[in-house]
Parts: structure tokens; C-alpha cells; sequence
């Protein structure tokens, strides 16, 4: 007889991940990532979150939707905690536990940009996840650094955000640690291999995951993978990983590599309401951009 | 018996935590409060102190960095001043109201702006609201008892809070006196294994913090003004077992100096108290009868003992070096408080809010000022109620 | 060291446990409800993958099924489904 195939961890190690009944909008992307992390890292992790969605996705007292410890910190201190966590773990001789950072956008690279170079510049030993929404969207849609140019927001109403998208995993390149990777929730795969590797090593490893937004970004809640997937089929979002000075292209974003390859930028762009007053001068302007970024992903190749 | 070493009230400080051995120490350096942070790196690095050292890049990621460790079970410290705790001060409320003990020192300092690195209380009582344990230090010596006993006070489970330890920068921060650093083997047999009342260290699911209601959420809050109220006794008891194990007890929340039998009190905080105490003694010499209460513990507020020893006093006057603009000093306002709570015959009082941003006040200014305020009442006028003395 | 959790003689403490629904039951949320059929769906997982409930289980001799007390009914499943084994059709119940 020969042996039973093994159970793939996805979707079987996500099977315990989460608790349904959370608080999450319809179709969010958010608990997507948390299966994910719970298929690659398991049972004992503690995820320590700042004020974002996730703050309050995880419901109210006494329970908490995530099979996990959480511990909910102030907004800018996601990476500082994590530090305390980990080292004080490290000192007691506790070995077996994971400690995620999960952390917004503007948890990251805006108010807790400093607290994220501290944390990355001392190597403290931790898995950062910054789930890209592209907004402040726990307090309702307000632009934030990561918010695309052209994008409409309650604080960019009018003519859309004026700046272009901060790229805090170039930041986080910059600074050379350790591991360095951009992800996505349409590719839970990619997302679970990167996570096996940044597990396995000791220091700050940093994962840039983007995150649609089905409320914030204008479309409706069953489209929140296909439009992960069309950011990278588009060409827009790269799928990449970086550690010792080079980076390795993911299989999901190599056929693209090939400009004509790439989905015209319009069918990412036209299916959200966002960019609904978005002008040709911006579109040409984002068409741009996504070849420029492309030609530094070659550079350090 | 101890060994005996001329130290400045910031290497006190940094020979408590080596008694201590906390796991972690995350610290960002400020002047007054730089010595204590390179003199436990020093001890770090050397390997005579077994501590983890994060080397942070804020004062918010420091105490961020303690309220992480300590919820993974770990004895935490920190130290700060001023803006530096400014900084944290989201971070300070966080740490009580999770109800995580840990200990921060504090190196008073003014606050800013305009620049000004000199002392007065302003920095330590921003805090007052926080729901932190808050002591003060006269000397160097008790500077270390006290950062020792804050770790014993915190991790009670009648108390679990956080708690400050508070001194004068320069003053006493800067200033060498003599310290006895208590044996450190019998310094953690009496502290024990550490205690708190919930850990994050891969156990079973926790969730700390979580979006909670506004009945449960008063619940939580209103379990730390109990916990303040049971800790007057936790810090009796610790104050007593601290006397008999090391020869040195100063009292509970209030030193009580000369006042047993005085008509008139003065209440100070901080190194400035011995000053006042000789400028007492003085007076006592011309034939007033004058006692001191010393406010060691700010909160929780010593009121019981304030009426026990000021309640039949004709007079008393509270000296505060800070001023909650708009308002009068913070120890006199809750010490009229408190009185209030007991009589609604207060005796004859007096504000005097002096020695701010670090002007220097001597102990023949004390002498001149209480000696005033005894004499306006002995008259049978009224004393000066509110004064901000500006020394020039 | 070893340390020693101890309850608090005094308060409530600000921690939560893991607990299904805490958001109540979610299932009232929706106005459309996914409809699946076992015929067509070829067991690939990948509702159950990206299910942002968690209420999508795939068991190869049964095929798929939704625990719709918690189903949002986002529709991401008929969505990403690779054989259009799962439509929504309104909720009326």
C-alpha cells in the first residue's frame, strides 16, 4: 500500500486560522493573509498590531477572531513592541514562538517609519507583514503615503492624491536586512513560500503585501483577488524577493518582466472607482512608472 | 552589609538594575538621564550585568520596547527625562492600563520649549493622571531603594502596575554622595520570581488590548484606582521588609520629619526636602514648632497620612516645583483635596510654587518663606494663599 | 527566572480570548448567497483558499461546503472559482 499523499498546508493548515463571524467588510483581504500566515508559520505566533482595519477586524472583547495570541499596540509602536517581545523571549529561552509584526500602511511607512528603521537597523528578530491597502482605511478611506497618485481619498477628494506611492520595501532594501519581500493575497503560494524562507531566518525580515480594498478602493467585494492578481499581471505590482544584494524575480511576475506581456494598465485602473477621475496625464504618468520600476527590479537582478 | 560607593544619584539608579537583572532594558539617551543609559551599557557590554540592552532610536520605542518585554514575561526598565518622556507619554498611559508592572526612572527635567536642561518637577508630574505608581527620591541612596523596591511593589498582585522612580537631574542625577548597594544575591531572593497577571509568551491564545465597550472598558479603569488605593499597604509592607533585610526603612509614602508634635507643616517633594528640613531646624532653634512631611510616593496620594500628621496643625505649607498652569502646584491641590475629604475646618494654607526650570533655591529661602507664613498666621491673618516665589 | 502569572486581587483586565462570531452572526450581513455545484467543481480548493471567512470547506468525495451562519456572501468564491462551479444568487431568506 503505498503511502497517503501528505495534506497540502494550503488549504489544510489554514483550516484553523481563523474563527468565522469577524469583523472584517465583505470580501476583505485581510483575513486571506492571516490564512496564509497561519498555513506557513502555525500555532504559535504572536501578531502584534497597531491601530489599523485589522485592529478591529479581529472583533470586540471578550473574543478575538484570529487563532493566535494579539497583541494591539499603540499605532507607531508595531516594530518597537515587537522588539520587546523578541527579545525578552530570547533572554527567557522561549524558542518556539513566531513574533509578526502585521501592520497597515500607515502604521509602516508613515507614523512608524521611525520605529520600523530602529527596529530594521538593530536586526531586532521578527517577521514584519505590512498589508498594503493603500489608505487609512480603519478611519475611513484617508489618503496615506502608499495611497497610488491620481487616487481619490476623503483627504485627496478632489483632483485625487497629487503625490506618487511611497515604496517602503525600497526603503526597506536601503537598509539591507536580512530579507526583503513584496507579496500578494492573490497568490497565497508565493506568499506561503516567502514566509517559509523568512521564517527560517534570524533578524528582520520584511514583507510588502499588497491588499486590495474592496470599500476603499471603489469595486465590488468578489473582485478583491482578481484585482490582486491583475496588479501583477499588469505589470504594476512586481513580485520579488531581495536578500544579499540581489533580487530574485517570483515565478508569478516573470512572464511580465516582458513589457508586452503586461495587461494594458487600464483594465487594473478602469475596475476601480477610485482612480474614476483619474486624467490621461496621470494614466500615462502610472504607465511610466511601472517601466522605471521594472528597470531598477533588472538592476539587481 | 553592603559595599559602600561614592555615586552620582544616576550610577544609583543604574546599580539598582544591576541588582535587579532585569531582562530587558530598552533606553534612549536625554540629558539629565544619560549617565544612567551608558553606565548600564557599560555594565551590559562588560557582562557584569546579564540584561538584553535595545539600543532604541526614540523614547516612545522605549517604553514600546519595555511594555513588549514585560508582556513576554521579562523585568523591564527604562529611563527618561523631560521630553524624552514626553514622547512616551501615549505609551505610559498604555502600560497601566493593561496593567503590565515594569519600572522607568525619571531624571526630572523642565519641559520645553525654550531649551532648558535644568530641574524642577514639571516632567515626572505630566504623568499624575496615568495610573503609574509614583515615587520621589531625596537622596542618592534612597534613589536606589526605591528603584529596587519598585519592581517588588509592581509585581504585586494587589497592585500590577507600572511604576516611576523619580529624581532631580543635575541636582541629584549628577551629584556624588555616598550609596551602600545592597547584596545582590539577597536583593532578588526577596524580589522572587517575577509576577504578572497575564503573559505573551506562546501559550495559549491571548488577545491583549482589544476593542472593548465602554461598561467593560470602566471595569478595567476603575480596577486600577482600587489597585492604587490597595498599593498604600504594598508600600508599607515593602518599605518595612526593606528596613529589616537592609537596614534602611524611610517611612511608607510620607517621611515624617520633626512633625510629631508640630503646630506647623511643610510639604515638599524631592532633594530639596533636606533643604528644607535644615531651614526646619533652624527654625525649631528660634522656637517654632515646625515639622516636615516629605512626600515620597505622589501616587497614590498619601491623604490619610497628610490628615494623621497636618490634620490639627494651625498651618500648613506645600512647597511644589511645578505649576499645572491655570491652576496651583499639583501636591498642594491634592493635598487640599485630600484634607477636604476628612475636615471642613482646613487649617491655614499656603501654595508656594518656586525653584522652576532649575532656579536654586537654598534653605535660608525656605527658612525666610515658612517663617513668613508662620508668623502671618500666628497674627491671626491670613497667610499668602497662592505664591509663585520668583528667586532673583 | 521563572515567572509566576497570578491573577489581580483587584480589576478586570483588558484581554480576549479566541471566539467564533464576534461580530455576531455574520451570515445577516449578506443580500446574495453562493449556490454550489458539486457536479461541476473539480475539488481545486481554491474557494476554500481564499474564503476571507473561513467558512469554505472542499472534501474530495462531498465537494464543497459553506457554513452560511458566517457566510458575508462577498462572492469572492464564485469569483475566483476556475469552472464557475459557484454562482450568487439573492438572499431572501
Amino acid at each position: 500500500m503505498s503511502q497517503p499523499r501528505p495534506k497540502p498546508p494550503i488549504p489544510y493548515n489554514m483550516r484553523d486560522a481563523l474563527l468565522p463571524g469577524d469583523a472584517a467588510c465583505s470580501g476583505c483581504p485581510i483575513p486571506m493573509g492571516w490564512k496564509t500566515v497561519h498555513a506557513a508559520l502555525g500555532g504559535k505566533v504572536i501578531y502584534v498590531i497597531p491601530a489599523c482595519c485589522s485592529s478591529v477586524v479581529v472583533g470586540t472583547s471578550p473574543g478575538h477572531s484570529l487563532n493566535a495570541t494579539v497583541v494591539h499596540v499603540p499605532f507607531a509602536a508595531a516594530a518597537s513592541v515587537a522588539s520587546g517581545i523578541a527579545e525578552a523571549l530570547e533572554k527567557r529561552g522561549v524558542t518556539d514562538v513566531h513574533v509578526v509584526a502585521w501592520a497597515g500602511d500607515g502604521g509602516t511607512g508613515d507614523i512608524g517609519l521611525a520605529t520600523l528603521s530602529g527596529a530594521v537597523e538593530r536586526n531586532n528578530n521578527m517577521i514584519y507583514i505590512m498589508y498594503d491597502n493603500e489608505a487609512y482605511m480603519n478611519t475611513g478611506i484617508q489618503r496615506s503615503s502608499s495611497t497610488p497618485k491620481g487616487a481619490w481619498t476623503t483627504t485627496t477628494p478632489v483632483a485625487g492624491k497629487a503625490e506618487q506611492k511611497k515604496d517602503v520595501a525600497k526603503t526597506m532594501i536601503a537598509h539591507n536586512i536580512p530579507y526583503v519581500a513584496t507579496a500578494s493575497i492573490a497568490y497565497p503560494h508565493d506568499f506561503y513560500s516567502k514566509l517559509q524562507r523568512a521564517k527560517s531566518i534570524k533578524g528582520f525580515k520584511f514583507i510588502h503585501l499588497h491588499a486590495p480594498c474592496p470599500v476603499g478602493w471603489r469595486f465590488e467585494p468578489q473582485y478583491t483577488v482578481k484585482m490582486a492578481r491583475l496588479a501583477v499581471e499588469t505589470g504594476l505590482w512586481v513580485l520579488y524577493e531581495y536578500q544579499n544584494g540581489k533580487i530574485t524575480l517570483s515565478g508569478p511576475s516573470r512572464p511580465y518582466m516582458d513589457p508586452s506581456k503586461r495587461k494594458p494598465i487600464e483594465e487594473y485602473i478602469k475596475m476601480q472607482g477610485r482612480f474614476r477621475n483619474i486624467t490621461q496625464e496621470v494614466l500615462d504618468e502610472v504607465r511610466k512608472s511601472v517601466e522605471l520600476n521594472w528597470e531598477w527590479v533588472r538592476k539587481f537582478m | 552589609m553592603g559595599v559602600r560607593k561614592a555615586l552620582t544619584g544616576n550610577h544609583a539608579i543604574s546599580y539598582a538594575v544591576k541588582l535587579v537583572r532585569p531582562e530587558v532594558i530598552a533606553a534612549y539617551p536625554i540629558t539629565p538621564q544619560t549617565s544612567i543609559v551608558e553606565k548600564l551599557s557599560e555594565m551590559v557590554e562588560s557582562g557584569e550585568l546579564d540584561s538584553k540592552m535595545i539600543r532604541v532610536e526614540s523614547e516612545h520605542s522605549a517604553l514600546a520596547a519595555c511594555y513588549g518585554a514585560a508582556l513576554a514575561g521579562a523585568r523591564a526598565f527604562t529611563a527618561t527625562s523631560s521630553q524624552g518622556l514626553l514622547y512616551m507619554h501615549e505609551v505610559v498611559h498604555w502600560v497601566s492600563r493593561a496593567r503590565i508592572p515594569m519600572v522607568m526612572a525619571i531624571v526630572s527635567r523642565t519641559i520645553n520649549a525654550p531649551w532648558n536642561i535644568w530641574p524642577d518637577h514639571s516632567d515626572f508630574m505630566d504623568q499624575r493622571d496615568a495610573g503609574w505608581i509614583m515615587a520621589y527620591a531625596m537622596d542618592n541612596q534612597e534613589a536606589l531603594d526605591l528603584t529596587v523596591q519598585a519592581f517588588k511593589i509592581g509585581e504585586d498582585p494587589e497592585v500590577y502596575l507600572p511604576v516611576m522612580v523619580g529624581i532631580e537631574g543635575f541636582i541629584l542625577g549628577h551629584t556624588t554622595m555616598p550609596v551602600e548597594i545592597p547584596d545582590e544575591e539577597l536583593v532578588r531572593e526577596w524580589l522572587g520570581p517575577r509576577r504578572q497577571p497575564y503573559v505573551v509568551d506562546g501559550g495559549s491564545p491571548i488577545g491583549v488590548g482589544g476593542l472593548t465597550m465602554p461598561e467593560e472598558t470602566e471595569d478595567i479603569f476603575h480596577g486600577i484606582q482600587e489597585s492604587m488605593e490597595a498599593a498604600k499597604k504594598v508600600v508599607e509592607r515593602v518599605d518595612k521588609e526593606y528596613g529589616r533585610l537592609f537596614g534602611r526603612s524611610y517611612g511608607g509614602l510620607t517621611q515624617c520629619y520633626r512633625c510629631e508634635d508640630a503646630d506647623y507643616i511643610a510639604v515638599a517633594m524631592g532633594a530639596w526636602s533636606g533643604d528644607l528640613m535644615e531651614a526646619v531646624n533652624t527654625l525649631r532653634d528660634q522656637g517654632y514648632r515646625i515639622g516636615v512631611v516629605r512626600i515620597r510616593f505622589y501616587r497614590p496620594f498619601p491623604h490619610e497620612e497628610i490628615w494623621r500628621y497636618a490634620g490639627r496643625a494651625k498651618g500648613v505649607i506645600v512647597f511644589d516645583r511645578s505649576i499645572s498652569f491655570g491652576g496651583w502646584g499639583p501636591i498642594f491641590t491634592d493635598l487640599v483635596t485630600g484634607l477636604a475629604a476628612y475636615t471642613d475646618k482646613l487649617p491655614a494654607l499656603s501654595n508656594i510654587v518656586t525653584g522652576i526650570a532649575g532656579v536654586n533655591i537654598t534653605s535660608e529661602d525656605f527658612e525666610r518663606l515658612v517663617k513668613r507664613f508662620v508668623e502671618a498666621v500666628e497674627k491671626g491673618g491670613k497667610p499668602v494663599f497662592f505664591e509663585w516665589f520668583k528667586k532673583r | 527566572m521563572s515567572l509566576e502569572v497570578v491573577s489581580p486581587v483587584h480589576g478586570k483586565l483588558p484581554i480576549t480570548k479566541p471566539l467564533k462570531g464576534v461580530a455576531g452572526k455574520t451570515g445577516l450581513w449578506r443580500t446574495e448567497r453562493p449556490v454550489v455545484d458539486n457536479g461541476k467543481c473539480t475539488r481545486c480548493f481554491t474557494c476554500e483558499t481564499y474564503c476571507p471567512v473561513n467558512v469554505i470547506r472542499v472534501e474530495p468525495e462531498t465537494g464543497v461546503s459553506i457554513d452560511l451562519d458566517y457566510c458575508k456572501g462577498c462572492g469572492v468564491c464564485a469569483e475566483v472559482c476556475p469552472v464557475k462551479a459557484i454562482s450568487m444568487v439573492p438572499e431572501t431568506g
